[in-house]
């Protein structure tokens, strides 16, 4: 049997596949949102698993490390250490900056972490290229969305690191790449400001006649000494024994050490419900919108091309075609006008996807969705094509 | 011809819709979860590796000589600037003496008047030896008269009376004159303690050694024991490095080390470990050690200036070694993801030391030879489908 559709879409195909090719762009930017969004989420939530801890343990009355300041003193840590349940604790900074590479720079977000034995709290937990910190001092370890390449120098605030490792998807939950430097830097990078702002802290200090007084030779330096140290870190990453009860664990802490703790679950909610909450809705209405606009607009190209074969389709009707074929031919038509579409969207979204400055994630069941969405709205928007093509008169073939 | 022309429509619209469904094909399998994970494999191999501590620390001196007043004072002239080389009793400066000049004159004269007192007791005393003398003299002739009774009893008293009242005035004179010269004595230590106090005065180097800082200025007034010069000695050059608690473990005297000065970053200096410190930072949690040059660098580096210390253990004997790379953390064990068969399985290990080029020595779990994951895009599980590739993207 012939194909009516089949025979149809050959007949214009020029116009079938223009058609098609615009209406899978247009998928495409829709699926492209879908996965912005999906991107956004994810970042959020990949920053919780690349921390690889089970708690945080922050300043009270803050919801940091991420969404707000907090900052702690670094020998916590050891308390932490000799809580119930807690395996394994990590002080760590988080410092988002611009980074110097040769004459250009890089947005990153900076995590000082305590190098040591891989997978410990905090650290990368995979690596794509190089290898892990080995000193104490001056090495990075660095995303490879920042741009840095192994053996290059780059220079964070005061200090020039030099990257030994690459990682891939370590993202801060605003998704700018993370580099990873080893603790006592971070703490120095996030304190020490720049020499001209030391020199006139120093200056200022000499100048206070309460700080510097006449009779006291060595108070000065005592107190400059103590303005250059920083035993503050922003939290402290706890990985629990296993089978320990995370929640009791932060409630002993929270008791017994009165600091915030966080524990994944409610991590997640502060990241996702609160620091990326506005942006991500904004994400989610622009694509709820484009979403609409899609669908009609894919109604409104199927409608057309039917009105354009509405003379054809009254000579069908008058050389006795039955109304049967004549729907099926504009399902089917309507059916492989979407199925095309989405392939094309899909092949570009998943092309373009990856030259996103930012995280794109295009999830499969997104995919799904999106193709009986597309599938949906051709059926629906066919019946309205439908409608008129019944009803033509055969008398306006001739007429 | 018109069915030619529809076969030929057919065939470009295959023709272009075949390579589109390819590509989806492909896309649908090749991104998103059901895409393999890209890794690296390595073999395991069997080498000894050399496990390096690495620590920073600023250039010190053995000892820093800060030469101050003991007493407050004004600096009255410096004799010394920053950058000379400085003998050891060299003067370098003085403080103002203010009165002490006048105090030591006036105990001079003091010292001379009773050098005058001394001489005028002793003459005392000779005068009033001879004086009892000739009574004891005059006393024995009388009594030899008084015997021969030639003389009256009454004569001979007197002159014995005489001759105990002289002997009374000599042991009197002796005791002035010894009294004379206890305040002779003690003028001449003042005068002395005076000298001392100015000698004091003066800044002296105890040492020979290079004039470090200069803290204060002439005019300027200092208290006691504040300081006014830094003498380095030179010869004392070492470095105070501080080295992670984690990461020190086999750090003692003697090792070999390699000592780059921030300000000279291309050159590597021979040096070793002088001796790790008793006392270890509590709150920084480093260890502190001491490292000399084998040679004291030609320009003699800063103080304070910030060295990077590298210090090569002993190579550990032959065994299984991995990058650290290769470990990961899954389910809350160490180990590494071995690679059989195309597949992989996770396998907990004990890892031991590691070097400074990211190389791990492999205790327990793991055979020469044996294959391991390396580099991977994204962690893994045993239920990731992994595709073996020779480099990842990012590699130089």
């Amino acid at each position: 049997m012939i194909s009516l559709a089949g025979r149809d879409i050959l007949h214009g195909w020029g116009k079938f596949v223009l058609t098609s090719v615009g209406l899978g762009l247009l998928i495409g930017v829709t699926l492209t949102m879908g996965g912005v969004y999906r991107g956004m989420v994810d970042d959020a939530k990949v920053l919780l698993d690349n921390s690889g801890a089970d708690l945080w343990v922050v300043q009270r009355e803050t919801l940091g490390p991420y969404a707000e300041s907090s900052s702690i003193y670094d020998d916590v840590r050891r308390s932490v250490f000799g809580m119930p349940g807690v395996e394994r604790a990590a002080n760590v900074t988080y410092l988002t900056t611009q980074v110097r590479r040769g004459g250009e720079d890089t947005r990153v977000m900076v995590a000082g972490v305590e190098p040591g034995e891989p997978g410990a709290p905090g650290q990368p937990g995979y690596l794509t290229a190089g290898r892990h910190l080995a000193r104490s001092h001056y090495e990075a370890v660095a995303d490879e969305a920042s741009g840095f390449r192994l053996g290059d120098t780059i220079r964070i605030r005061r200090n020039s690191y030099t990257v030994v490792g690459l990682t891939r998807r370590m993202v801060s939950s605003g998704g700018d790449p993370m580099v990873f430097i080893p603790l006592k830097d971070a703490q120095e990078a996030q304190f020490l400001k720049d020499n001209d702002a030391i020199l006139q802290q120093r200056r200022r200090t000499a100048a206070n006649p309460s700080l510097n007084r006449p009779g006291v030779p060595g108070m000065l330096d005592g107190v400059i000494a103590s303005q250059g140290v920083n035993p503050y870190v922003n939290a402290v990453l706890v990985r629990l024994l296993p089978g320990a009860d995370p929640e009791k664990t932060a409630e002993h802490m929270r008791r017994w050490m009165r600091l915030e703790v966080y524990t994944r679950a409610q991590m997640e909610e502060i990241l996702l419900g609160k620091l990326i909450a506005t942006s991500s809705k904004q994400i989610a209405m622009l694509l709820v919108i484009l979403a609409v606009v899609s669908a009609a607009i894919v109604a409104f190209i199927i409608y057309t091309l039917t009105l354009g074969k509405i003379r054809e389709i009254a000579v069908l009707k008058l050389i006795g075609t039955k109304n049967r074929t004549i729907i099926g031919m504009i399902m089917q038509q309507a059916i492989a006008l979407g199925v095309l579409g989405f392939m094309i969207g899909k092949v570009s979204a998943t092309f373009w996807a990856p030259k996103f400055p930012k995280y794109v994630l295009l999830e499969v069941r997104d995919a799904a969705t999106g193709f009986a969405a597309v599938i949906i709205m051709c059926v629906i928007a066919s019946l309205l094509a439908i409608r008129v093509a019944v009803k033509v008169d055969p008398a306006e073939a001739i007429g | 011809m018109r069915r030619g022309s529809m076969k030929g429509r057919t065939l470009l619209l295959v023709l272009l819709l075949l390579p589109l469904a390819g590509l989806f094909v492909y896309v649908m399998t090749n991104s998103g979860p059901l895409a393999p994970v890209p890794v690296t494999v390595a073999e395991v191999e069997s080498r000894s590796i050399s496990p390096a501590l690495y620590g920073i620390g600023v250039v010190e001196s053995r000892a820093v000589h800060r030469i101050g007043a003991t007493s407050p004072g004004r600096l009255l002239w410096l004799d010394a600037q920053v950058g000379e080389m400085v003998a050891a009793g060299q003067v370098l400066g003085e403080l103002d003496p203010v009165d002490l000049n006048d105090r030591i004159e006036g105990q001079r004269a003091a010292v001379r008047r009773l050098e005058s007192l001394v001489a005028a007791a002793d003459s005392r005393v000779a005068e009033t030896k001879a004086r009892k003398e000739y009574a004891e003299a005059q006393a024995a002739r009388y009594e030899n008269l008084l015997k021969k009774k030639a003389v009256s009893v009454e004569a001979a008293d007197a002159k014995r009376q005489e001759r105990r009242t002289t002997a009374a005035a000599w042991s009197s004179a002796r005791a002035d004159a010894e009294a004379a010269r206890a305040e002779q004595a003690r003028a001449g230590s003042e005068l002395k303690g005076l000298l001392a106090r100015k000698e004091d005065l003066k800044l002296v180097s105890p040492v020979q050694g290079l004039l470090a800082a200069r803290e204060a200025e002439p005019g300027s007034t200092v208290v006691a024991g504040q300081s006014v010069f830094q003498v380095v000695e030179t010869e004392g050059l070492r470095i105070s490095v501080r080295f992670d608690q984690s990461m020190a473990s086999g750090l003692r005297a003697g090792l070999p080390a390699e000592i780059v000065l921030r300000s000279r970053a291309d050159e590597v200096f021979a040096g070793n470990i002088l001796r790790v410190e008793p006392i270890a930072d509590a709150i920084t949690e480093e260890l502190v050690a001491k490292a000399v040059f084998e040679q004291t660098p030609g320009t003699l580096p800063p103080l304070g200036e910030l060295a990077e210390v590298t210090v090569r253990l002993p190579a550990l004997p032959e065994g299984p070694v991995v990058p650290d790379a290769a470990l990961r953390r899954f389910d809350g064990r160490l180990g590494v993801w071995m690679m059989e068969n195309g597949s992989i399985s996770f396998r907990p290990v004990v890892a031991g030391r590691r070097d400074l080029n990211g190389m791990v020595r492999i205790l327990e779990g793991l055979e020469p030879g044996e294959r391991v994951v390396v580099y991977s895009v994204k962690a893994l599980t045993p239920r990731s489908r992994v595709k073996v590739v020779e480099r990842l993207g990012g590699d130089v």
